[in-house]
């Protein structure tokens, strides 16, 4: 669904990413891990639209999207969350989720201002107080963002993005910043929502976490691909062990 | 919000209905009048910078420009002010659309920098094409005709200017409960976020630069016609600074700050009016110590202490 193919990010003669490649399969979870720095986020942020690659494409189903703004890609079925959390503060948690079904949404000038999108609304916040139960935070839906924990705030974005109704949803980092019993739930977070259909690409840094929930892992290195494949295999790379688990150990 | 828009919607209509029969003279309906379409401003002026987040320091060139817009269009063209009034709000959305269009692709605050920029220029222009707008003296504005009736007595004009103000009030609360209002105030708090879930980030931010402009012009034409008078003043750095302060002292994103507002800073100086000359000095002083010790503005200070204690 998603072919990565000789992506580059260059910073003022840094190479942050270099020549990456892999490719995502509808359907599965799939992980991209490495040290502090190894080019990661950058690369989340290439695929996502918030960087322009230096050199290299990014195809979703065939189309070459790299270097399109991020609302085009959320057109094209592409979510995502953020490592440093981006939740509106001046807002809802409910308005922060309702938020994500905007593509669905009627948000002509005209139709908000006379009141005409008040119905589509009463049913947009029944769906996402559905989204809000789904990720566990539905206790807070009344509540402002600014009063949220950072738990919460975390699974807040999941739901604004699933609210965007994506194909492939973008998770960076969802286990940063979290407790053991707040990673077990959000990795079984994300095994629900794999199961509902839709295509999980996650940056991580939990090991334990990605080996149990990903299909399919890239290890990343100094802006490089180091290697990938599944879990198993990836554990007994040995040039993963050098660089990153034997470090780790 | 925690109340209800009808409820907020009622409130404010009994408020306005029972205003003329409580305030004692024609004085303070005087001043009811120029708060309500000072308001209208100001609220245009809050979807702008406290939904969508961007700073306008030069909107007194809207509200110049309808002014000026519609006096001209009436006295030289002839034209039925109810007809100068949409005609000039369509040339200031035309010009915002045109002002914002390019600026928005870019990052940073290049649109306030634009609008300080707009603000000087209709200023400069209204003071040098003394042929067609009186220059520094001004010109007369007829007053405003509802088939075929001259508004003149002051009681009539309040009918007008609440009903406007309730129906830009309306127009403004629906905004904020609706798609449009979430998009704008979603890419104020958190732009990245609210461009992952589909916002057109550019074309919102336009949208909001127009429909503010549109405001600030119908509130322009509507002063125009009720005072009967207006001058370069209008279209003044001071006076786009004083709109910014209606909306930041009231509170960011509230419809009801911004009317508050403008109703204190369309009180001020008349109750200073020893001060005369150094209003522009006081409305800069009440922004700084606004952003010091109220950055959100009364209304939702107000709003979060309340519910707290609830």
């Amino acid at each position: 669904m998603l072919a990565v193919e000789s992506l580059t990010r260059t910073f003022g003669g840094v190479a942050a990413v270099s020549d990456v490649s892999f490719s995502v399969r509808k359907g599965h979870v799939h992980a991209v891990i490495g040290p502090n720095g190894a080019g990661k986020t950058t690369l989340f942020n290439l695929i996502s639209g918030v960087y322009t690659p230096s050199a290299g494409t990014v195809k979703l189903d065939g189309e070459d999207i790299g270097g399109h703004a991020p609302d085009q890609l959320a057109r094209k079925g592409m979510s995502r969350t953020f490592q440093n959390l981006q939740v509106c503060m001046n807002m809802t948690a409910l308005e922060n989720v309702m938020l994500g079904a905007h593509l669905r949404c009627r948000s002509g000038i005209l139709g908000s201002l006379l009141g005409l999108t008040r119905r589509a609304d009463a049913a947009l916040r029944e769906a996402s107080i559905a989204a809000m139960d789904f990720v566990g935070v539905g206790a807070w839906r009344d509540a402002h963002a600014t009063q949220l924990s950072f738990g919460v705030l975390k699974r807040l974005e999941i739901a604004r993005a699933l609210q965007a109704g994506p194909r492939l949803l973008l998770l960076d980092e969802p286990a940063a910043g979290l407790n053991d019993s707040e990673t077990h739930e959000m990795t079984a977070l994300i095994r629900r929502i794999a199961e509902d259909g839709v295509t999980v690409l996650l940056v991580e840094h939990d090991m334990k976490m990605v080996m149990s929930i990903s299909d399919h892992i890239v290890v990343m290195d100094q802006g490089r691909k180091l290697a990938e494949g599944d879990a198993a295999a990836v554990r007994k790379n040995p040039d993963v062990i050098a660089a990153y688990l034997g470090a780790e150990e | 919000m925690r109340f209800s828009r009808f409820k907020a919607l009622l409130a404010t209509a009994a408020v306005l209905v029972v205003l003329p029969f409580v305030l004692p003279n024609n004085f303070m309906l005087d001043i009811a009048i120029r708060i309500a379409f000072a308001a209208v401003a100001a609220i245009g002026l809050n979807v702008l910078m406290g939904f969508a987040g961007q700073i306008s320091i030069g909107h007194a060139g809207f509200l110049a420009i309808g002014a000026y817009g519609s006096a001209i269009a009436a006295t030289r063209f002839g034209w039925p002010p109810l007809l100068a009034i949409p005609a000039a709000a369509a040339l200031c959305a035309v010009l915002a659309w045109v002002i914002a269009k390019p600026i928005l692709r870019l990052k940073g605050h290049s649109l306030t920098m634009a609008t300080l920029g707009l603000g000087l220029i209709v200023n400069i222009v209204l003071i040098n094409e003394v042929g067609v707008t009186g220059g520094p003296d001004g010109m007369a504005a007829p007053p405003l005709e509802v088939a075929g009736f001259a508004l003149v007595d002051l009681r009539h004009w309040y009918v007008v200017a609440a009903v406007v103000l309730w129906l830009v009030i309306l127009l403004s609360l629906n905004l904020y409960d609706s798609p449009c209002g979430r998009a704008l105030r979603g890419l104020h708090g958190a732009e990245v976020a609210a461009r992952v879930v589909g916002v057109d980030v550019a074309l919102f931010k336009t949208r909001a630069f127009v429909m503010s402009a549109v405001l600030a012009s119908v509130s322009g034409s509507l002063t125009a016609h009720y005072v009967g008078f207006i001058s370069p003043q209008m279209a003044s750095f001071a006076h786009s600074v004083e709109l910014a302060t209606m909306v930041v002292l009231g509170g960011m994103a509230s419809t009801f700050g911004a009317v508050l507002g403008a109703a204190l800073l369309t009180m001020l100086p008349q109750l200073l009016g020893g001060l005369h000359g150094y209003e522009s000095i006081l409305f800069g002083l009440i922004l700084m110590l606004t952003m010091m010790f109220l950055p959100r503005g009364i209304v939702p200070t107000l709003a979060l202490k309340l519910g707290r204690k609830r």
